[in-house]
């Protein structure tokens, strides 16, 4: 009962960083109408940046306030001004072609400057362990669930009771009404890119720990994204925190229990469950397609 | 087609049918290991470019047609019967893949093929037994047809020549007929091709299918050409390769994937000396690609004919 308890609670832990990658993938898709396929090396590249800031002397507090400021400028506005902008009025595949070479591109531009081997990266929680009640949980599970909890609980609030928020949702709910109503939709839809790129450090910060850095460690991360996105529905911020807590649990339980091996096949599983059976989405409503 | 295409295509067929006889035995092999991905690429091509589906998961298909062909010829199992049972199994698989997915809507099929590669690409790391695991496959026997050996490499590229001809027959035909038309109805405008009677779901889930069978064919050849066979070759980034190979050619041409795919497979080896960096260029070129001539190269001529005007 004591492993089931612990595999359950780093399991959340780990799914609500996955929720954390899925939240901006889902936030682009409803605001701006992109799949980014580089989502994975969103959260890559500012596990480097982090540790380039930190062989420069930075502390971690100081590394990660300096990655969230050049990740909104490169992965936020840079990725929408050079890439999304340009193509968007082309349709959705051009984007996804393009977010595909994006990660290629980012992926090999890291292996051949910093190499293929992975590197540790300090985590922003002690891994030690500590018992409640005849259960072991780490202070990096915990942690991690605290900080990321705190993220999503602040970005749904942030999005529901702001003005802004309002705005944005309005946005992602429908554009044209949005802009009738006075709203300044490229503004909203750069929050959304800016937004995405925070979340991504976010995730690095927690995720590299246990993933450590390399230049492929977006492959898994962008996929777990993807897939918590759709299991969740894909235009309900709230399920993607429901998508990637239950990829992150299962996935623990099947590596425990069944084999360790299979663990990565269980998105893809649970994906294909529930596009069979609702194909919305636990979360989502069903869209209409427009003529 | 016009006279002056045809003139050329069959220079090129010439070109590329005597050509291996000036090369070394290295050259021999890049040029059959192109004819053997031309095969996955213009299966991918039916998918991608004729009904607008994104494929991420045809190297799984690929690796499912090299393991079937890896076990069966090291079982005896002549190539003519190797064939078809690849085809079968690859294109029963891809309706069983494609069907959730396209239930639903068009980007799902890309992330169901892509986790669909990664759980294939885990099953053949893992189940010894059946694949030998990470230490592979050796020993695969080249084929012999009708009492003639295709042992040596020349002789085999040649036999790979044939049957990428004949699969690009097929497939010309294929595109041709009735049903083949409906496709690029399809492609270019989903919600009129329905209203016209055609059933979207039927359609695109055959062209995947299809596309995937291609690629099991090609697995075969390739299992036979290397003679050994692991995992890694099979992987999801194989499976972008060959999507982005198919764009970069020119997605819906049917030439596109000859181009793409000497992209891909030949010009990383003329560009050795980049090394690491050819694939952050590939990737970015991409990216360029799609912000300035999303037709791919071969849109390249009609671009330049349109600037003239």
């Amino acid at each position: 009962m004591g492993d089931l308890i612990q595999l359950i609670v780093s399991g959340v832990a780990t799914g609500a960083i996955y929720a954390l990658a899925a939240l901006g993938f889902t936030l682009l898709w409803q605001a701006a109408g992109v799949i980014n396929f580089a989502q994975g090396e969103f959260v890559m590249l500012p596990a480097f940046a982090m540790l380039f800031f930190g062989a420069a002397g930075a502390p971690l507090w100081l590394a990660f306030l300096l990655t969230c400021a050049v990740a909104m400028l490169v992965l936020g506005i840079g990725f929408k001004r050079v890439i999304v902008d340009p193509l968007i009025r082309h349709g959705v595949i051009p984007l996804v072609i393009a977010t595909l070479g994006l990660s290629i591109g980012l992926k090999s531009v890291v292996k051949a400057t910093f190499g293929a081997e992975a590197r540790p990266f300090a985590g922003a929680f002690p891994s030690d362990q500590f018992a409640i009640a005849g259960v072991n949980l780490s202070y990096a599970d915990v942690g991690t669930l605290l900080l990321a909890g705190a993220i999503v609980i602040g970005l749904q609030a942030f999005l529901n009771k702001t003005i802004t928020g309002r705005a944005m949702q309005a946005v992602a709910q429908n554009t044209e009404s949005a802009r009738v109503l006075g709203i300044d939709v490229p503004r909203m839809v750069l929050y959304t890119f800016l937004i995405n790129a925070l979340l991504a450090v976010v995730a690095a910060l927690l995720i590299t720990p246990t993933y450590l850095a390399k230049f492929d460690m977006g492959d898994a991360i962008g996929q777990k994204a993807f897939f918590a996105a759709i299991i969740g529905g894909f235009n309900q911020t709230r399920g993607a925190l429901l998508g990637g807590v239950l990829i992150g649990v299962l996935e623990n339980l099947v590596g425990y229990y069944v084999s360790p091996a299979y663990k990565e096949g269980v998105a893809l599983m649970l994906f294909l469950v529930v596009i069979l059976f609702r194909p919305e989405g636990l979360l989502g409503k069903a869209e209409e397609r427009k003529v | 087609m016009s006279r002056k295409h045809c003139a050329a295509l069959a220079i090129g067929l010439v070109a590329i049918a005597v050509l291996p006889n000036f090369l070394k035995s290295y050259g021999v092999y890049l040029m059959t290991l192109f004819c053997v991905y031309l095969m996955a690429t213009m299966g991918l091509n039916l998918t991608v470019g004729y009904a607008g589906q994104m494929s991420l998961g045809h190297a799984a298909f690929f690796g499912i047609g090299a393991y079937h062909a890896a076990i069966l010829m090291k079982l005896g199992w002549p190539l003519l019967a190797v064939l078809p049972v690849a085809a079968v199994v690859c294109f029963a698989v891809g309706l069983a893949v494609g069907f959730p997915a396209l239930r639903v809507q068009h980007h799902y099929l890309a992330f169901a093929t892509l986790g669909f590669n990664v759980l294939v690409y885990l099953v053949m790391r893992n189940e010894q037994s059946l694949t030998g695991g990470t230490f592979g496959i050796s020993g695969i026997p080249r084929p012999s047809l009708l009492g003639v050996s295709f042992d040596g490499n020349l002789a085999f590229f040649y036999l790979t020549f044939v049957s990428v001809l004949l699969l690009g027959l097929v497939l010309w035909w294929l595109l041709r007929s009735p049903w083949g038309r409906a496709f690029a109805a399809l492609r270019d405008n989903p919600i009129r091709a329905e209203s016209l009677g055609i059933n979207i779901t039927a359609y695109t889930l055959l062209a995947f299918a299809i596309g995937a069978a291609c690629a099991g064919i090609g697995g075969v050849y390739f299992a036979t050409l290397v003679q050994f066979i692991e995992p890694a070759p099979f992987h999801v980034a194989s499976s972008l390769t060959m999507l982005l190979a198919i764009i970069v050619g020119g997605s819906g041409r049917f030439f596109g994937p000859v181009l793409g795919t000497v992209v891909v497979v030949l010009l990383p080896e003329w560009l050795r000396f980049m090394q690491n960096w050819y694939l952050a260029v590939f990737g970015f070129a991409v990216v360029a690609l799609m912000i300035w001539l999303p037709g791919g190269l071969l849109s390249l001529p009609e671009r330049l004919r349109r600037y003239a005007k």
